[in-house]
């Protein structure tokens, strides 16, 4: 029993029961901080480290063989192509956290881009923000439908959601014909993913965000120290506010730049922080509510929450609606992006990048494991393979076997992690 | 053992269940008292499982009545029994390796304030729980339950089932899978649980762990009550024997030994 006893065992009769932990000091050093995060890495636990390191191979490999790699007009350009990517895994995400899959996702979204442009165009005519409404709630309802299915006739997630992949591919080719593209002549539905954030405005924009999340974090962090509670010492605090804050300038400073060639070009594409709103949306939602936990406690053990009272249909049920919720915001960004939606749109390749994206940015496939910041950094690395081979001028065929093999390694890692969970 | 005013924390009057043709429980009389280890022994098939899923809401008995603080009531649902104040700490532990600690102590009955987690007092509330069963050799209560050996396992589903207010805690082979180590601290957990002033309903297999912690021990044979008495007026060997006759044979007690080391 004494095994993982560092601090002696006290003895029964001191032990009162009061508030805090009962074995770690609640004034932990940055030390011991440092190796408890250690300790998460290597077993895993953390999840993002394989994926940011691997950015940081691609980075350099790419950068070394064509030196726009890293330029700012190409990193902007990557985040933008890669946003969809982005967006389907984090709806991927809630499928993979329940031990599911959703494999409709693709073609949800290619169903919410052509609802919202034909809601649009100049024979309907309606107004912007209602046509992208009634396009979320569509891709929301599919989701909720096919998790509907799946909970209540008890069918595996695998077959219905491809089922819905076939049955929405065929209603887009239904609504646009054969070889049909529908153009989308709305600003502001094209500025979605082709506007960017005035410069001034961009800066504005990300000071309060840094700052909020600063105050919550210096927040809550100080709360836990001020009770007692097992906390990172305030170094650490300050390091991860530092940290944000340097990204955020990071990224405003390689988005103002100037990245015109004829004329200049320069802002944060609105479609970022699109991005980062559902990722915080997300977070909030999966690692703050109670909502969130029963997803990761099903995930885990269905059979324990069962127990525990949790109503599996309606959590899972929820996990699928929200799933074809972001569907269709990354179907709108698609068809933003084009202004226009077209028979083009592949929606089986798309949902398999992003199951791609999810799993690579450390989302396990066996539940219970993974974040929605997962899915937005692997997003990022198949952006970054896909623009980068094409920056190379390498074909599409070894984009796919590169990426292939990425996700190879992303599987793998996530296997060998889970054994080290186990063992 | 039926002089004392105070009604006992749970009594069973001429409990039966049936599945069909068999008859799991027949007419089952047992009393239980708060502040005692009651050791539930049995041979497979004796009818434990039966007997414990009845109490715990998961089984509807045929007949029989069952007094709580000596009131009748009637136990349909899991979520009855928890509401008397019976959990039940299954052989499988049903905790989600994923979750920290804290999660799973609180899973399906989060505090919330402003609709977010409030991790802060679940956090405190968690660690003071353990505290009080002397729990003390976790490295963190933030650790995922995955990271435990199976003792800190068996301890952290004991803390999660008395957490709630517990009047009664049922517990399904806690020591089956443990090594010694582990063993005697989850026994010493249970013997924690009774000074605390709770019932427990230890099911067990391993009569050594039935001697060293149990008050009383009942003995089930083929659906009935074969005996329920204070552990100090057994043997091993009674048990044993009680276990695989139903009856004492006084006369052969020596030959009765091959029976059994069980």
């Amino acid at each position: 029993m004494a095994v993982h006893s560092t601090t002696p065992r006290t003895p029964e009769h001191e032990v009162a029961p009061q508030p805090g932990n009962p074995t770690s000091p609640a004034d932990a050093t940055f030390g011991s901080y440092a190796h408890d995060t250690w300790r998460k890495i290597i077993t895993g636990e953390s999840g993002v480290l394989p994926v940011v390191v691997g950015l940081i191979v691609i980075g350099i490999l790419f950068q070394t063989a064509n030196n726009n790699f890293l330029s700012p007009g190409n990193i902007v350009n990557l985040l933008v192509q890669g946003s969809v990517f982005m967006l389907l895994a984090m709806g991927e995400v809630f499928a993979l956290l329940l031990g599911e899959i959703d494999l409709s996702i693709g073609f949800v979204a290619g169903i919410s881009g052509i609802i919202a442009a034909e809601l649009v165009k100049g024979t309907i005519g309606w107004p912007v923000w209602l046509a992208l409404l009634i396009a979320l709630l569509a891709a929301t309802a599919i989701g909720a439908i096919q998790g509907t299915i799946i909970t209540r006739l008890g069918l595996p997630s695998f077959v219905v959601t491809l089922a819905g992949l076939l049955a929405w591919q065929g209603v887009m080719l239904m609504i646009l014909g054969n070889g049909g593209t529908l153009p989308i002549n709305n600003a502001f539905f094209n500025g979605i993913a082709n506007a960017s954030i005035p410069p001034l405005w961009g800066w504005l924009i990300m000071g309060i965000a840094v700052a909020l999340y600063a105050l919550l974090i210096w927040s809550r962090e100080h709360r836990r120290r001020s009770s007692g509670l097992v906390a990172p010492p305030s170094s650490i605090t300050w390091l991860k506010i530092a940290g944000i804050a340097a990204a955020g300038i990071a990224l405003l400073l390689i988005a103002n730049a100037n990245r015109g060639i004829l004329f200049p070009i320069e802002g944060l594409p609105w479609v970022v922080l699109l991005v980062l709103g559902v990722l915080a949306l997300w977070s909030v939602l999966l690692g703050r509510t109670a909502y969130g936990r029963y997803v990761y406690a099903v995930g885990g053990n269905a059979e324990a929450a069962r127990r525990a009272g949790i109503g599996l249909a309606n959590i899972r049920t929820i996990a699928f609606a929200c799933s074809g919720f972001t569907a269709g915001i990354a179907g709108i960004v698609y068809a933003s992006r084009l202004q226009s939606v077209s028979t083009n749109l592949d929606g089986g390749q798309l949902v398999l990048y992003a199951v791609a994206a999810a799993v690579i940015g450390g989302t396990s496939l066996f539940g219970g494991h993974g974040k929605a910041l997962h899915a937005v950094l692997g997003g990022i690395v198949i952006a970054a393979i896909y623009n980068g081979m094409g920056l190379l001028g390498l074909s599409a065929a070894l984009q796919y076997v590169v990426t292939a093999l990425v996700l190879l390694a992303a599987v793998t890692v996530d296997s060998l992690a889970r054994r080290g969970r186990a063992a | 053992m039926q002089n004392s005013p105070v009604p006992p924390l749970l009594r069973l009057e001429g409990l039966s269940k049936s599945f069909g043709p068999v008859h799991a429980l027949s007419d089952v009389d047992l009393t239980i008292r708060a502040g005692e280890v009651t050791a539930l022994c049995g041979d497979n098939g004796a009818g434990k499982s039966v007997l414990i899923k009845c109490i715990s809401g998961i089984f509807t008995p045929d007949a029989g009545t069952l007094y709580w603080n000596g009131k009748p009531e009637s136990i349909s649902t899991p979520k009855d029994a928890n509401e008397l104040g019976i959990q039940t700490v299954y052989q499988d532990l049903a905790l989600a390796d994923n979750l920290d600690i804290v999660q799973n102590m609180f899973l399906g009955r989060e505090l919330t304030r402003h609709l977010a987690l409030d991790e802060d007092s679940m956090e405190r509330q968690a660690a003071a729980t353990l505290a009080s069963l002397s729990v003390t050799t976790v490295r963190s209560i933030r650790q995922p339950v995955a990271s435990l050996s199976g003792g800190q396992r068996q301890a952290v589903a004991v803390a999660k089932a008395v957490m709630w207010n517990s009047k009664l805690v049922i517990m399904d082979e806690p020591t089956a899978a443990l090594g010694v180590a582990q063993t005697a601290m989850v026994l010493k957990l249970v013997t924690q649980l009774a000074s605390r002033g709770l019932a427990v309903i230890l099911i067990s297999h391993n009569l050594n762990d039935v001697f060293s912690v149990a008050n009383s021990i009942a003995v089930l044979y083929l659906g009935t009550l074969a005996a329920h008495e204070p552990a100090s007026s057994l043997t091993r060997q009674k048990v044993v024997e009680l276990m695989t006759a139903g009856t004492l044979h006084h006369g052969i007690p020596q030959e009765e030994r091959d029976h059994g080391s069980a």
